[in-house]
């Protein structure tokens, strides 16, 4: 797990404590769900359960939701610029090069990209030599890893991760999770996935979401990311699998 | 190479079938000259076709570059503020529904009768498809890059600049090629209204004397310098799409 970078210190828990709701909608209540400082908390569950709108409040992008309740930083401090964002879709700016598409937050800011780091950032994440390129001339997986290396670039204690590795094949997913996982080591890092294997994987801490609730679920034993056929990894990732069709057929209905 | 091929085909057709009424319908060259008449019209009054063509040319590039600076600029302000947007855009639709034609005689006693009415003239009528639809690109979401720039700490103004902009110019570029072709439609009506010079005035001058020939002459020059300002255009604005 090599990373040239200054692991993050002290990195903060994250804490979400309330309900929220969509045009008085309630989309979840008295939801408490906390994610440790310095490790990988998986959030797993299936599509339209609402894990992607916890993870887009903590990152004051969940428009049209309202929230009543306590999301902080469990340092007591502000979440507002220490968070960095990853998401499916890699959101490259397509007229901009590799390079400047990691650099793009500094320009956002309107400071000097560190270009130094950047150089360090893409041969970290293997596009040193791919920085001239535009999104358009790279692969579905080259793609995922400049936006990590975007994300890295930001150098922030949280990370969000927002189902980054779905749209990729398995191969590239599995290279992609070992990759994020060795460069992401030291931050606190909110992984949202449908995947139980990925959760199994990777979650320091499980959550599973249901209509029903949040469930923890103990992680298999060793450290992320576990290797991909561990017995105690499959064994939880088919436990997960599990729970996520048990609930599906016994939710309950309205009760 | 097939391009440009069917387009020597279909001029062929057109001229063929322009000489075709000629001659079978009759008709006296002051009415309606043809196609060999006109070319031979071109080739011995090329110096003046081309000292007045140079002149509405002059008219167009200014009125185009002014228009698209002011189109640009404006749409900027009315994509980065709501309040401005409210205000103004009803303003741009009202100021649509007043005809161009009914705007020349006016702008020539305000900015006179030389150059500058025209490229007023120019400008205006492609001012609003510049504006339009740069500002409808500008105005498109864009959810999850301005979302990750809001995580990453940007201002609006950093939007509009690094994401906003970047994103709409496509937009910019098509209403700059309907501009291309708009541009010297005003150039010729503020010349049809008061000058000395210039296509227009050259074509009113022709119409004037029974010299339709010339007419068509410079009518034919317009349209070409139109068509090569049109793909010049185009090609100016992929090149820049390509490196922004």
């Amino acid at each position: 797990m090599g990373h040239g970078l200054d692991p993050v210190k002290d990195a903060p828990s994250l804490v979400l404590k309330g309900s929220a709701a969509f045009d008085g909608t309630p989309l979840f209540a008295d939801l408490s769900f906390t994610a440790p400082g310095g490790c990988w908390t998986c959030l797993l569950g299936p599509s339209g359960v609402g894990k992607s709108t916890i993870l887009r409040l903590l990152a004051g992008l969940a428009e049209g939701a309202t929230f009543t309740g306590r999301m902080q930083a469990g340092d007591g401090g502000p979440l507002q610029g220490r968070i960095a964002l990853m998401a499916q879709d890699d959101l490259l700016l397509p007229w901009l090069t590799v390079e400047a598409n990691v650099t793009l937050g500094a320009r956002l800011r309107g400071e000097t990209p560190d270009r130094v780091r950047v150089g360090q950032v893409l041969e970290q994440v293997g596009l040193g030599d791919l920085a001239a390129r535009r999104p358009s001339e790279l692969s579905g997986g080259q793609r995922q890893r400049a936006a990590l290396a975007r994300t890295l670039m930001e150098d922030r204690a949280i990370v969000l991760l927002d189902e980054p590795f779905s749209a990729l094949d398995a191969r590239t997913r599995a290279r992609m999770q070992e990759l994020t996982a060795a460069t992401l080591a030291g931050r606190t890092v909110l992984l949202v996935t449908h995947d139980p294997g990925e959760a199994a994987r990777l979650g320091d801490k499980i959550v599973v979401m249901t209509e029903a609730g949040l469930h923890d679920l103990p992680p298999p034993p060793g450290a992320v990311p576990r290797p991909v056929g561990d017995p105690d990894t499959l064994t939880v990732q088919a436990r997960l699998l599990e729970i996520l069709r048990k609930d599906e057929t016994c939710a309950p209905l309205t009760t | 190479m097939t391009g440009a091929r069917t387009l020597l085909i279909s001029a062929f057709l057109g001229l063929a079938l322009w000489q075709a009424v000629v001659m079978i319908t009759g008709l006296p060259r002051f009415i309606l000259p043809g196609p060999a008449l006109v070319a031979e019209t071109m080739w011995k009054s090329r110096a003046l076709l081309a000292e007045n063509a140079l002149v509405t040319m002059t008219e167009v590039l200014i009125g185009l570059v002014l228009g698209t600076l002011l189109g640009a600029v404006s749409a900027i302000a009315l994509a980065g503020s709501r309040t401005v947007r409210h205000l103004v855009r009803p303003l741009l639709v009202f100021s649509q529904a007043i005809p161009v034609f009914a705007l020349a005689p006016i702008l020539t006693l305000w900015f006179g009768y030389g150059l500058g009415s025209k490229i007023v003239m120019a400008l205006i009528i492609i001012y609003f498809p510049v504006t339009s639809s740069f500002l409808d690109a500008l105005l498109l979401p864009h959810h999850d890059w301005v979302g990750l720039a809001r995580v990453m700490g940007a201002s609006r103004a950093r939007v509009m600049w690094h994401i906003r902009i970047p994103a709409a110019l496509p937009g910019l570029a098509s209403g700059l090629r309907l501009a291309a072709v708009y541009a010297p439609i005003g150039a010729i009506i503020g010349e049809w209204v008061g000058s000395s010079k210039g296509l227009g005035y050259l074509m009113l001058l022709a119409n004037g004397r029974a010299k339709t020939d010339l007419m068509f002459a410079a009518l034919v020059v317009l349209a070409v310098l139109t068509v090569l300002l049109h793909a010049a255009v185009g090609w100016g604005a992929r090149t820049l799409l390509e490196r922004r």
